[in-house]
């Protein structure tokens, strides 16, 4: 074994260790800021998040905009593909790391989760402010990689594939977003949204409007994914506390709402394929 | 505008062909009664079956199981997805949530699922291409320039991959050599050590050729390696979590490199 330690290289965190303990930090810095003894108290949550994915103290108006996303996402409601994950946790029984994780799962996927927000960032990167290029991008998308862990994207990215109209919740957050920060991609979304959504054939969705305002507040695409999967959970959260408490009969099961298409029958005849095995 | 009428139409109506549980009586998957018709399946060809939809035979189920029991079921809690489970065991947390989680992030790009996907993917272009003159030796280069990685080939840490042979060897006594993606594994190995990449086949391609030459597909394949890991996964959670709390790989502060701003006030 070398005589040099591993270390975690990072340019996030740095800490001093107490001097009777070298296993606990006296002090933690955070891109540089004393957390315990400047952040704690002087700090809003959004400035705090903002300072960990950017190492940079925000403006006003990006701590603004980062407070009011998280509002706006914070819980999607119980019809939610991610909370009823969790909520299906919380009606078992399940740990609260299960729930969260059984949130997680779908809220990560192409289907107005975090992948499709990535999805969408990556479009704002390629197309800008060339509505010619979004046209381009936004008829018959196609996804990036043809071979992917991820199953074939269904709609254009950033729309409701589903929706008769843009939603009011959409409308009033990207109004409302516009608001707060109005030179940049929510600005641009918002002027052109009609086309955008002919282009889509189909209506704006929350996820096209958070990921404008993750491209005004310049993150990566890797890190929108990130926080719009971490900014959903406290919904998810709540909601499978609030199902464990009243428990699986109270919580759907869909008991006439499944068909099996080719159903044997309660009495199958030994059949070919068993003598087969 | 497709609009919502799908989703009236699909509201509390899922049809479906693969499986239900008609409650207090009977199990049906893929068409077949778990009771009547799939109870002599073992736990692997059941798993093969919901995956495929197709019974394997004795020999291809042995070839499937010795792909997991060789090449990934190593007990060793430094590997990165390991490395979950044993944190999660010295945390003492629970064994399916570390187990869970690191089979989620075996679903990696520098090995694992992400990888397995794209190698079967390349195995069978290969395949398409192997015997015609220089074609395999274009693929190697255009998926070079493209992706900077041949998906199965090269590994990181090591050059040598030491699962080859064995699984060579098991394969070879099962009689399942002889297909055409492990010819064009081979071919692209030699492809590669011949050029300026100079790396070697890793277990990830050879496992996706010898699967391909039994007619699995892309999508198939993935799902085969979602839980293969979880024979090396679950070991290491039950060592550290049987060991004293706290004590896998503990880090002192100073094992922080900080490369970044210097200390400022806000």
């Amino acid at each position: 074994m070398s005589e040099e330690k591993e270390n975690i290289t990072t340019s996030i965190w740095r800490e001093v260790a107490e001097e009777d303990n070298p296993f606990v930090a006296e002090k933690s810095y955070c891109s540089g800021y004393d957390v315990y003894g400047d952040l704690l108290g002087n700090v809003t949550w959004a400035e705090y998040i903002y300072l960990l994915f950017k190492l940079e103290k925000p403006k006003p108006w990006q701590s603004k905009l980062l407070e009011n996303i998280a509002v706006a996402i914070a819980n999607p409601g119980p019809r939610d593909l991610s909370v009823r994950g969790a909520m299906n946790g919380g009606v078992g029984g399940s740990t609260a790391a299960s729930c969260l994780m059984a949130a997680l799962a779908p809220g990560a996927g192409k289907n107005g989760g975090a992948r499709e927000v990535y999805q969408v960032m990556r479009l704002w990167q390629q197309c800008q402010y060339d509505l010619s290029l979004w046209q381009q991008k936004l008829t018959d998308y196609e996804d990036e990689q043809t071979v992917e862990v991820w199953p074939a994207s269904e709609h254009s990215p950033g729309f409701d594939p589903y929706g008769a109209s843009c939603s009011t919740p959409v409308i009033q957050t990207l109004n409302h977003l516009t608001s707060i920060y109005s030179e940049g991609a929510l600005a641009y979304l918002a002027a052109n949204r009609n086309q955008f959504e002919q282009f889509a054939d189909c209506p704006l969705g929350m996820t096209g409007v958070i990921a404008a305002a993750f491209t005004d507040l310049d993150l990566s695409d890797e890190q929108a994914e990130m926080l719009f999967l971490l900014l959903r959970l406290p919904g998810a959260a709540v909601h499978s506390l609030e199902q464990k408490k009243l428990g699986w009969r109270k919580y759907p099961f869909f008991g006439d709402g499944l068909t099996l298409t080719n159903d044997p029958g309660p009495t199958p005849l030994k059949s070919t394929f068993q003598k087969t095995l | 505008m497709i609009g919502p009428d799908t989703l009236k139409k699909a509201e509390d109506n899922w049809q479906t062909e693969m499986g239900a549980w008609f409650a207090g009586e009977r199990v049906v998957l893929r068409g077949k009664d778990l009771f009547t018709e799939l109870n002599e399946l073992s736990w692997f060809k059941y798993l093969m079956f919901g995956i495929t939809g197709k019974v394997y035979s004795d020999k291809q189920m042995a070839l499937i199981e010795a792909i997991w029991t060789l090449t990934v079921s190593y007990p060793e809690p430094r590997l990165w997805n390991n490395r979950i489970a044993a944190l999660t065991g010295t945390a003492n947390s629970t064994g399916i949530l570390g187990t869970s989680a690191a089979i989620a992030a075996t679903e990696a790009s520098i090995f694992g699922n992400q990888i397995n996907i794209i190698a079967i993917d390349f195995i069978k272009r290969a395949a398409l291409l192997d015997g015609s003159d220089g074609s395999l030796e274009d693929l190697v280069k255009k998926e070079m320039k493209k992706n900077r990685i041949i998906p199965g080939y090269g590994r990181p840490i090591v050059q040598n991959d030491e699962r080859i042979q064995p699984l060579i060897d098991k394969a070879q006594t099962l009689n399942l050599t002889d297909g055409l993606h492990f010819k064009a594994a081979k071919n692209v190995e030699k492809t590669l050590l011949n050029s300026r990449y100079r790396m070697v086949m890793n277990a990830s391609g050879l496992a996706a050729a010898l699967m391909a030459d039994i007619g699995i597909s892309n999508r198939e394949y993935y799902y085969y390696t979602i839980l293969a890991f979880s024979a090396g996964i679950i070991p290491c959670h039950i060592d550290a979590a049987n060991k004293k709390e706290g004590t896998f790989f503990p880090l002192r502060c100073n094992r922080l490199n900080y490369t970044g701003h210097e200390t400022r006030h806000w």
